[in-house]
């Protein structure tokens, strides 16, 4: 077994900062991500980022992705990457066992930082098993990394900001979004993604939601119905919409699987996605020296998460005894973009999870 | 199925990658993963479910969610959705949990 300094499981934009705070504070670190590249999200999102320049705002994921690792690739062997790799076992002594291709191994940490990220949700409705349909952000892979279009004719379920961004670049990649619906009485993202489908022409139906997908070895036609206050479809309200993709943008869930097998304390927090790890105000879990942040502690956008991997990389290492220049003036700084990030509507949910979580916003 | 055109993304034609489906010959190219260059193919039907026998496609495309396994040169199980495509492989659909061979 070998030991390691810090050990960050997870590459997307929380981990990556996280490494990059930890490296700069002269600590070793190991990168361990599943994929054959780094980046986890960042590598399929060909948007523009809102927020502030801190968080590289105006910037697509993907040149965020190439600023973010150019800046890891100063760090020469004090960063170890291990991708390619999956985490298959966590314990309580902060040892954990690894699956590279046939080869198993196990590795133990001084700081252990979570930053596995999410996983798309599914909608439960007759026939959502067809291929055919397809989680938003996996519409959004094999498009903007592989330059397959998932179909000809898409209807989008949900209304967040992945709904109406993988909306926009269904289209940008030739694909008509026959229309878009949404359970709840509103658009849930922001109005700036909203506005531009509706102005390509595109339906977004409020009150609306897929009653079944139609098809036999895959779709060919979807069956969508109007929901009453209570979210229960109306009889008589059914439309059926000619596609051959549904695709489904109804939130994430936290992936914390790893982190519960240690025995990290987590809470069931409908706002925050699902179960969460429970944090201190260092962003340390319930287990001494193992961090969690990005959309592992909470669902947010990419520029929260890049925040919060930095405040992880400061404290974790502090903790290390690594000395970090103006470490409180810049966790202080920190907190304050975090803050920028959730506030007006579109960050009321997440401001209302973390209150139950116990966490001042 | 592949995309033409594209205002941001850079689509360079790539070289083919030869490989086999159900035992017949068909092409991807490079950077593909298996479950993109099937789907490029028009493939959408990758595994079955356990019981009812349900055609099942990916759903996640990021190795979360078991939909997309498949039989790869012999080994069941693989997501393909995060398997580089290789030359020569051998990709069949898999039926029920898949079955592990002596190597």
């Amino acid at each position: 077994m070998q030991n390691k300094e810090a050990i960050v499981i997870g590459g997307g934009p929380a981990g990556l900062t996280a490494a990059l705070e930890l490296l700069k504070a002269g600590a070793s670190v190991c990168l361990i991500d599943r994929n054959e590249r780094l980046g986890g999200q960042l590598t399929k999102q060909t948007h523009m980022f809102f927020g502030s320049e801190k968080q590289y705002a105006s910037h697509r994921g993907i040149d965020i992705l190439e600023i973010l690792t150019n800046s890891l690739g100063k760090y020469g062997n004090k960063l170890e990457i291990l991708t390619e790799t999956t985490v298959v076992g966590m314990y309580r002594d902060k040892v954990l066992s690894c699956v590279s291709g046939d080869k198993f191994f196990k590795l133990q940490g001084e700081k252990i930082i979570f930053a596995t990220g999410a996983s798309e949700k599914a909608l439960p409705f007759e026939n959502n098993d067809l291929p055919g349909v397809y989680a938003a952000g996996a519409v959004q892979t094999l498009m903007n990394e592989y330059g397959i279009k998932p179909g000809e004719k898409v209807l989008m379920v949900g209304s967040g900001n992945i709904g109406l961004i993988v909306s926009y670049q269904l289209m940008q990649a030739g694909v008509e979004v026959v229309a878009l619906v949404e359970a709840a009485d509103r658009i849930g993202g922001y109005l700036v993604h909203a506005s531009k489908i509706k102005r390509l022409g595109v339906d977004i139906l409020t009150n609306t939601s897929v009653k079944r997908a139609i098809g036999k070895d895959s779709v060919e036609a979807a069956e969508i119905w109007e929901l009453d206050e209570q979210w229960q479809g109306i009889e008589g309200s059914e439309r059926t919409l000619e596609v051959d993709t549904i695709c489904v943008a109804v939130g994430l869930a936290p992936l914390t699987e790893l982190l519960q097998q240690m025995g990290v304390n987590v809470k069931y927090v409908n706002e925050l996605g699902g179960n969460v790890p429970i944090l201190d105000e260092q962003y340390q879990t319930s287990v001494e020296g193992v961090y969690a942040c990005g959309d592992l502690a909470n669902i947010e956008e990419a520029s929260s998460a890049m925040v919060e991997g930095r405040i992880v990389g400061i404290n974790a290492a502090r903790s290390l005894g690594r000395s970090v220049e103006n470490a409180d003036f810049r966790i202080k700084a920190l907190r304050h973009e975090l803050k920028d990030l959730r506030g007006g509507p579109p960050g009321d949910k997440v401001r209302k999870g973390l209150k139950k979580l116990g966490v001042a916003t | 199925m592949r995309i033409k055109e594209h205002p941001i993304l850079e689509l360079a034609e790539k070289p083919p990658i030869p490989f086999y489906f159900n035992g017949k010959l068909l092409y991807g190219i490079e950077g593909d993963t298996i479950a993109s260059a099937l789907h490029a193919n028009g493939i959408k039907k990758l595994s079955e479910s356990i019981h009812l026998k349900r055609p099942r496609g990916f759903y996640c495309a990021i190795g979360n969610c078991a939909s997309c396994n498949m039989v790869v040169d012999g080994e069941p199980n693989v997501r393909t959705c995060i398997t580089p495509l290789k030359e020569g492989m051998r990709v069949e659909n898999q039926q029920g949990k898949g079955r592990i061979h002596a190597k």
